[in-house]
């Protein structure tokens, strides 16, 4: 199985989770991560754009990191792009590990690396028109926490 | 050295999805910056100095420092806003 997907299709949590779950006896924790369209703010659509080549390394690196980090077993991302619908899901990731510290930490620190290094953009549709949503702040800093500065909303040097 | 330039997301909208650039050797990230922004006033509107704006040379994140090569793809974009 393929530790990466960006594709238009939705996905099925469950079925990744037990792939994780049943691919390696040492795993004794499986941490889950969805993002979701909101269904608020008068947002009727919301389209992904990615770097196709560049989404993919850059989530493979920082999966490297992770495993690194926190001895998990493995790591599962699929990231949506296109278009979609209030409610729907746009993000998952899955990590395992022999307990459940190390995945709670690995499934935090990848959600927080790819929120603000991964290329991907989010257009928003609205009754007043298309927009372009903003990068957040608070995102950078959820990854400085991890002493890693993300150079993303606040501007300045790439994450190394 | 013949380079590829590409951009995406309300940078691409503005100058479209890419375009080839000559430069002379050596040149850095930054220099190809400055000759688009010399390029139109579009490319220096969207390309400006002191904007949130990423690049990436060869789909890795890169700085103003970075060295190109020929062949090169440098990339520009707006902060990234997934997951």
């Amino acid at each position: 199985m393929p530790r990466v997907s960006v594709q238009s299709e939705d996905f099925d949590l469950s079925a990744e989770v037990e792939a994780l779950r049943r691919a390696d006896g040492d795993v004794g924790a499986v941490v889950s991560f969805v993002g979701t369209v909101r269904d608020s703010g008068g947002v009727s659509e919301m389209e992904l754009e990615h770097y196709p080549g560049m989404t993919e390394r850059a989530i493979e690196s920082m999966i490297d990191e992770a495993v690194r980090r926190f001895e998990l077993r493995a790591a599962r991302v699929i990231h949506r792009v296109g278009k979609l619908r209030p409610l729907e899901q746009i993000v998952l990731v899955a990590v395992s590990s022999r307990h459940r510290g190390a995945a709670f930490q690995g499934c935090e620190f990848l959600m927080d690396y790819l929120k603000t290094q991964a290329p991907f953009w989010k257009k928003e549709t609205t009754p007043e028109g298309a927009r372009w949503v903003d990068a957040r702040v608070a995102d950078d800093e959820a990854l400085s926490r991890w002493g890693i500065a993300a150079g993303n909303a606040g501007g300045g040097k790439p994450a190394r | 050295m013949k380079l590829t330039i590409r951009y995406f997301a309300s940078i691409r909208e503005a100058l479209g999805s890419s375009e080839t650039l000559e430069i002379g050797a050596p040149a850095t990230v930054g220099d190809v910056r400055e000759r688009l922004i010399a390029s139109s006033p579009a490319h220096a509107e969207q390309l400006a100095r002191g904007k949130a704006l990423r690049m990436a040379l060869d789909q890795e994140l890169a700085e103003d420092s970075a060295p190109v090569r020929d062949g090169s793809v440098v990339a520009f974009f707006p902060p990234v806003t997934g997951g």
